[in-house]
């Protein structure tokens, strides 16, 4: 009689074990440039996220700015002085502490916008595919006719048609809930399609025939079963539409119809310091400007790298 | 074919009818036309005088007619800011963007596909690699990041460019131009290079790209067999197969050129449309605000109709497609 050894079944790996040993951790460990890109845009974040406890002062607090440190030069020219790093802008503010909630207002606006355009767009997305008919037409008329137009355009058309409405009465917060509403609006439409054409695939499947048999609700076939076969492209979109919304926000700030001079984003410090540029003041445009262009090429890199890695054929 | 020509042009009327209908409520709807034309203490029999003057009683649907068959003639009311006719405001501002656009997408038709040509042929060359690395740096810097590097460079280091404005120009006729004086040629070149070079990078790309496929065929394995030149091979033969889809995705672009020149002019002060419109958004000066996104509309369904029978035309293999469709 010889024993028969069966080795025991391997326990089923854990969600940690599962990410570790993922095809898309497996491409993104061979990639330098990608692990690069991720920890700049996880320390953006970072920074972004504990900015009151980095800053020496809070740089949207008027009783903080002290006219006597106006127009200070970074610490290491000869006029510098502590504990201003970076220098100092026209008020008195602190230049690194005014990137830092500077980039707490651009991450907040472009990660809502995002959200709400992805919201949007995959809501009219699964609709469209679900339904099919009338709806989908109307639904798809409506992109085609939005495709046509810049996503820039739009979000300046919305922008400039909310302040008519409300005149000068809208607050600093109030006019990031414009910019996100106008950034959320001008991007649906990629996700709306994207989301539209794989439910279309997935909906004359044999689970969404089963699910159908035993009498789910549609919005329940479309959300739990339907969606997350459709999440890898999604996630893409989302990536590369950060990098736009945080432009697109940035952009409008810039042309002075974004966030105001007392709550400032990036794009808001950036036209601040374009009028000291010809002064020779040139730290209070130039390090806004290296922390934008830095955050859109780190969240660029991701999406370029999460685009070839979810791509199968790339494999 | 005429079948897709018109249905095309049916969509297209469609989109304009949308665009119109926003437009229009824009104008109707956002800010009360009446207080921006009476003074604050005018009384409210005279403001309902002026109401009906200007037709704001008749119903909805009369108003939005009056509102299309004036816009059709090119008359779409006064600006609050500036107390002229929109369309002249328009008209004067018109050569200024229409040229810009004109040389940003002609500097990124040509930058972008020689650099394509080349970082497709020699495709491991140092240079490609920079040409890649320009490229990326391209799609990622704001437009606007751009255009204050260029004016730091070239007017505040350098002092060789201008830093704003359109330089002088010569009247010719109701066209103003800049392409006849130094000035105005000088003061073209950085808002030029702020337009184009996104356009730039995707037309490399794309060149690059298509490049790269058509060098693979079987048609450049014979040619090469052939005895051909290399020269002949890659420039009569593989670059003209390429120029198709660029000449289209240019086209299409040249829409989002007028559109991004909204940056670019606020950026160097340049006078044209789309700085018109940045200020009339700051003013809430909805008339102009209304007529831009008319005529812009107008200029892009148009550009995107003339492209897409183009296309047809250019390409027969589309065209059986679409007859199948239809």
């Amino acid at each position: 009689m010889v024993d028969i050894v069966t080795s025991p079944d391997p326990a089923p790996p854990g969600l940690a074990g599962r990410i570790f040993q993922s095809d898309i951790f497996y491409s993104f460990r061979r990639s330098k440039l990608t692990m690069v890109a991720a920890a700049i845009t996880l320390i953006f974040f970072l920074i972004a996220i504990f900015a009151p406890l980095l800053a020496v002062q809070n740089p949207f607090d008027p009783a903080q700015l002290q006219l006597m440190n106006s127009r200070i030069p970074p610490l290491w020219s000869a006029d510098g002085q502590t504990p201003f790093l970076l220098g100092t802008d026209e008020q008195g503010r602190d230049v690194l502490s005014a990137i830092l909630y500077g980039l707490r207002i651009s991450l907040t606006v472009g990660v809502l916008g995002v959200v709400f355009a992805g919201t949007l767009g995959i809501a009219m997305g699964l609709t469209a595919g679900y339904f099919g008919g009338a709806i989908d037409g109307l639904i798809m008329r409506i992109a085609d006719v939005q495709l046509t137009f810049p996503a820039i355009l739009i979000a300046l058309l919305i922008d400039g048609v909310v302040k008519s409405v409300f005149g000068n009465q809208l607050d600093a917060m109030g006019t990031l809930a414009v910019l996100v509403v106008a950034i959320g609006l001008s991007f649906w439409v990629q996700y709306a399609r994207t989301v539209r054409s794989s439910v279309m695939v997935e909906k004359n499947k044999d689970y969404v025939a089963a699910a159908q048999l035993i009498g789910l609700p549609a919005p329940v076939i479309m959300l739990r079963h339907v969606l997350p076969n459709a999440m890898g492209p999604i996630l893409v979109i989302a990536t590369i539409n950060l990098a736009l919304a945080v432009i697109t926000e940035a952009t409008l700030s810039f042309i002075g119809s974004g966030m105001p001079d007392t709550m400032p984003s990036l794009g808001t410090l950036i036209r601040i310091g374009n009028n000291y540029l010809f002064s020779g003041e040139w730290w209070i445009i130039a390090f806004p400007g290296f922390a934008l262009a830095g955050l859109i090429l780190a969240i660029n890199l991701l999406g370029d790298w999460l685009r070839d890695a979810l791509n199968p054929k790339l494999r | 074919m005429i079948a897709f020509a018109l249905r095309r042009v049916i969509q297209a009327i469609g989109v304009m009818l949308a665009v119109g209908v926003i437009a229009f409520s824009m104008f109707r709807f956002a800010g009360d036309p009446v207080s921006q034309i009476v003074s604050i203490d005018t009384l409210a029999a005279e403001r309902a005088e002026v109401r009906k003057s200007l037709g704001l009683d008749d119903p909805i649907l009369v108003q939005f007619g009056r509102y299309f068959a004036n816009a059709a003639q090119f008359k779409f009311g006064v600006s609050y800011q500036f107390r002229q006719p929109v369309s002249s405001l328009l008209k004067e501002r018109m050569p200024a963007t229409l040229e810009l656009a004109t040389c940003a997408t002609i500097f990124a038709l040509v930058f972008g596909i020689l650099m394509g040509v080349y970082s497709a042929l020699r495709r491991d060359s140092i240079l490609a690699k920079l040409f890649q690395a320009v490229s990326l740096i391209g799609i990622s810097l704001p437009t606007f990041l751009i255009g204050i590097l260029l004016i730091y460079l070239f007017a505040v280091i350098l002092g060789w460019l201008p830093s704003y404005g359109r330089g002088d120009v010569v009247r010719i006729g109701w066209w103003t131009t800049g392409l006849l004086t130094v000035s105005g040629l000088k003061a073209l070149v950085m808002p030029a290079i702020t337009l184009g070079l996104f356009q730039m990078t995707l037309i490399m790309r794309l060149v690059r790209a298509e490049m790269l496929e058509v060098l693979r065929t079987d048609y450049i394995r014979f040619a090469r067999a052939r005895g051909l030149t290399t020269r002949a091979i890659h420039f009569g033969h593989a670059l003209k197969n390429t120029l198709v889809p660029v000449i289209t995705v240019a086209g299409l672009q040249f829409g989002s050129v007028i559109a991004f020149a909204i940056i670019t002019e606020t950026v160097f002060q340049w006078p044209g449309m789309g700085l018109l419109f940045v200020q009339a958004i700051q003013n809430v000066d909805i008339p102009i605000m209304a007529a831009y996104l008319l005529v812009v509309s107008v200029i892009f369904v148009t550009i995107n109709l003339i492209v897409d029978i183009l296309y047809t035309i250019v390409d027969p293999r589309l065209r059986s497609t679409i007859s199948r469709q239809a």
